[in-house]
């Protein structure tokens, strides 16, 4: 069977979701049992899928298992008494057979303990993915949340406030210019979303004669919810302005969409 | 991965590995439920009706019918859809609009509850509208290809592929 064909087909998603008729599950089965990488395959799917509707629940329900248990009558009562009998007559001649015994029932129950151990290994694991994908996401923000501190803390770099203009008169930006990396980080949280088609396009300025030096575009405005970027800047800047320029970007500012502009202080 | 061993134990009225399993499905199934639904008042009290009928009928899953996933995603998809249809339902005068999952996870972002909102604007910006279409109908709201052909007025023969790419996608996007 060519396992590649069968996989994209797509069957074995529509198998997860419950889709497929009691005829189509039961030929899924069987295949499954035959290829292990189709199995993989069934099990990423269902990772995925888990993650997606964890993304969309409300909250982590734990409190509601606290009334199914109610509900269930569950106790929590674990305790349970083992009685022991006990009888000391003859236990000499006995002796070679309980041991015989003693030890066959501890090898098996090391059998079986470590097949319970094996179990528990694959149980964790998925527990593990599972956590492991939201770990990820809020690792990532915080290490870049982290980085954005120290630039903020870092006495050399030198903070530039970027006024508005006349375009829009609510807006304004801030670059944190750290010279020794060659780094401008931009603070566009008080810019408003561009519209559809439109980016907003940083530019480094030297006042006398005025010439603009673009730093790059903002392209992902709307996706980087802590909206600082950094850029490289290798200029002699004397001020900061950004614009507003069609998608891509352009050569030279268009200055009739100037939001903000900012000078460096030579202090 | 099918927690193997979790289902025998549960098949044989073990609390220990009830509880486990829920630890495990209850976060996504109430998802599930709650994008039927759209109350969480509500979406409890289904949550809490799966879980009984988990406990209840765990002899009658069989591996060889489906995943226990999938079988734990049926439970939850009927009885959330019951409940809609239910009379008490329809008297408390919810309103079913027509959004799919989506629209949760973007006001989920956009009011940005705590932690757990950060990085959801990755599963919206990877899938394009048929996408999100096609996901919502055949995986959360349980609807067959042909329903689904139906409704969203493309060819049958095309359902199963198109989902397959969207899956991908979301895929390539979580790194699974």
């Amino acid at each position: 069977m060519d396992i590649e064909k069968y996989i994209t087909s797509g069957i074995l998603e529509l198998y997860v979701y419950g889709a497929l008729s009691e005829k189509e599950n039961a030929e899924v089965y069987e295949i499954l049992q035959k290829y292990p990488e189709i199995e993989t395959e069934v099990q990423e799917i269902e990772k995925g899928l888990i993650q997606l509707s964890t993304a969309i629940s409300p909250y982590n329900p734990e409190k509601v298992y606290a009334r199914i248990k109610d509900k269930l009558n569950f106790t929590d009562d674990e305790s349970q008494v083992i009685p022991i009998n006990r009888k000391g007559n003859h236990w000499t001649s006995y002796l070679g057979w309980a041991a015989s015994v003693a030890l066959l029932v501890a090898l098996g129950s090391q059998y079986n303990k470590n097949k319970d151990l094996q179990q528990q290994v694959v149980d964790t694991q998925i527990e593990k993915t599972l956590l492991e994908g939201k770990i990820n996401v809020v690792e990532e923000d915080a290490s870049k949340t982290k980085l954005l501190l120290n630039v903020l803390r870092n006495k050399d770099v030198i903070q530039i406030p970027l006024a508005a203009q006349k375009v829009d008169p609510t807006a304004y930006a801030s670059v944190y210019w750290d010279k020794e990396n060659q780094t401008a980080y931009i603070d566009v949280a008080g810019l408003p979303a561009p519209p559809p088609g439109k980016v907003y396009q940083v530019w480094s300025l030297t006042l006398d004669p005025l010439t603009p030096t673009s730093l790059g575009v903002l392209e992902k405005f709307t996706e980087d919810k802590n909206k600082i970027f950094a850029l490289t800047n290798i200029n002699n800047s004397e001020a900061f302005g950004i614009t507003l320029e069609p998608e891509g970007g352009s050569k030279t500012p268009t200055l009739e969409q100037l939001y903000t502009l900012g000078i460096v202080s030579s202090s | 991965m099918q927690p193997k061993e979790l289902i025998l134990q549960l098949q044989s009225k073990n609390e220990k590995a009830f509880q486990r399993i829920y630890e495990m499905y209850s976060e996504n199934t109430f998802g599930v439920i709650y994008n039927i639904i759209r109350d969480e008042e509500l979406s409890q009290e289904v949550l809490q009706d799966v879980f009984i009928k988990i406990w209840n009928n765990a002899a009658s899953y069989s591996e060889k019918k489906g995943r226990f996933f999938t079988w734990i995603l049926n439970i939850a998809r009927n009885a959330a859809i019951d409940k809609i249809r239910s009379k008490s339902f329809k008297n408390s005068q919810k309103n079913q609009t027509a959004d799919n999952f989506v629209d949760i996870l973007e006001e989920k972002n956009s009011f940005s509850h705590k932690i757990d909102a950060i990085g959801i604007q990755k599963y919206i910006d990877v899938l394009e509208p048929l996408c999100k279409k096609v996901i919502d109908l055949l995986f959360f709201k349980g609807f067959t290809q042909k329903e689904a052909s139906e409704e969203l007025e493309i060819p049958l023969g095309t359902i199963k592929t198109r989902n397959r790419i969207c899956i991908n996608k979301l895929r390539e996007n979580l790194a699974v």
